[in-house]
């Protein structure tokens, strides 16, 4: 089955390949964000220079990133493993402030109630400072897959599977149905994770039943 | 692989002539300079307006939002299909791109001027109406100056969003630093792709920087500890 020129079984894999490379650097980068948002939080002097440079990565253009890095990975230019490793440096760079920040944002008596309970640093970060700090880390990475999903297209430049092949595919066929179904598809996509996003954080914060989840 | 790279890079050819690096890194800055010039005459005005008299808020909003989701590549080859065929002569190919970059940095610059103004303290602004300042003197006198902070910041990630897709914009025929990764590419030249990539990111890295230096000093010492 063909929709405006586009195969629909490629559509799919195309799609599945997006969301693969758009949604595995989310969780990566969450994991890694963590410890490092924790780190700046527990010394104070590491907050600036931690701050600084995961600041630094984002300002590196995606392209720019994507031809780079197998340069420093040794990886062959068209191998997805460049574009995972990009966006998994993207959304370290956006969501450790905001790892900071969610760390930051849990009261002082309740963190003192929960030392004087006798929980050390690291108990306290899992069980008290994280689970509170859920709504401002779900906020960070509503933009991280958002922008996630738009930045993994541009990976069309250099050939790796996704759905911005349908923009270059598009182009170089003078076809403007490819382009727009994959405009389309990548908001669609971009909707869905802030939805999971957004329905995850309210599952893990059921206190917050009348405020929004952000 | 990375020494071949820097051969490339420190080969004095490579700088030279009207194809060069120094030129092309000359072309992107003007082009992204202008496209953040014009996004910014529309934006700031629209965020002055929409932060000083709350109107549209909802639209500035989910205009903000709803830019990230767009993928710009996607965005520039749609407008160079629609307008390349009604353009003549030189700015066939440049006018597309360019209004593409105008267009992808509006959303930034307008949340941050709007954003910058809404979360001005209160306080400040009632004092300064009760001084008796009229609307545009507590506009300019203290939302802006309260607002700079926020401004800058969305004025940056505006001309990150130009340059990364203004690189991007070599693929349908613009001028600048993107030459080197398409052309490169087009002729396998992993030396010429690796090095213009890093010429990208160091300029970059360094409008960047001289933005955080202007805004070092334009905005006011006061506010600079909570920013």
């Amino acid at each position: 089955m063909r929709l405006w020129g586009v195969d629909l079984g490629e559509l799919i894999e195309l799609t599945l390949d997006h969301i693969y490379l758009a949604g595995v650097p989310l969780i990566v980068g969450l994991l890694l964000a963590i410890p490092l948002g924790w780190l700046a939080v527990q010394r104070k002097w590491l907050y600036g220079p931690l701050l600084a440079a995961t600041g630094l990565m984002y300002t590196i253009p995606s392209l720019a990133l994507f031809i780079i890095l197998p340069g420093i990975l040794g990886t062959q230019i068209l191998d997805p493993l460049n574009v995972l490793v990009a966006m998994t440096v993207y959304t370290i760079a956006l969501l450790t402030r905001t790892v900071a920040d969610a760390l930051q944002s849990v009261p002082d008596h309740v963190k003192q109630a929960a030392t004087a309970m006798g929980y050390s640093p690291l108990r306290r970060l899992f069980a008290v400072d994280l689970p509170l700090g859920v709504p401002v880390i779900a906020a960070g990475m509503r933009v991280a897959a958002v922008s996630n999903v738009s930045i993994v297209s541009v990976a069309a430049l250099v050939g790796v599977s996704q759905l911005g092949i349908l923009f270059t595919a598009g182009f170089n066929r003078n076809a403007m149905g490819p382009i727009l179904i994959g405009v389309v598809a990548c908001l669609i996509l971009a909707t869905l994770f802030d939805a999971i996003i957004l329905s995850v954080s309210k599952a893990l914060t059921p206190w917050q039943t009348s405020r929004s989840g952000s | 692989m990375i020494s071949s790279v820097f051969d490339w890079l420190s080969t004095p050819a490579n700088w030279e002539g009207d194809r060069g690096i120094i030129s092309q890194t000359l072309t992107h800055l003007e082009y992204s300079l202008i496209a953040l010039v014009c996004a910014a005459l529309i934006a700031v005005p629209m965020g002055l307006y929409i932060g000083h008299t709350g109107r549209g808020r909802v639209v500035a909003v989910s205009i903000a939002g709803g830019f990230r989701a767009i993928p710009s590549l996607g965005v520039l080859f749609i407008a160079v299909l629609l307008l390349l065929p009604r353009l003549r002569g030189e700015l066939a190919f440049a006018l597309p791109s360019l209004i593409v970059l105008v267009i992808l940095a509006i959303p930034p610059i307008l949340s941050g001027v709007y954003a910058g103004i809404a979360e001005v303290d209160p306080a400040a602004r009632d004092a300064a109406k009760g001084m008796g300042m009229t609307g545009s003197q507590v506009l300019w006198q203290v939302e802006v100056p309260n607002a700079l902070p926020l401004m800058f910041s969305g004025m940056r990630s505006a001309m990150l969003q130009i340059i990364a897709t203004a690189t991007i914009a070599a693929v349908v025929g613009l001028g600048g630093l993107g030459r080197f990764l398409i052309d490169g590419q087009a002729t396998r030249d992993y030396d010429e792709m690796a090095g213009g990539a890093l010429l990208v990111a160091a300029l970059a890295l360094l409008v960047d920087f001289v933005f955080g230096l202007v805004q070092r000093f334009v905005v006011s010492p006061g506010l600079t500890k909570t920013a």
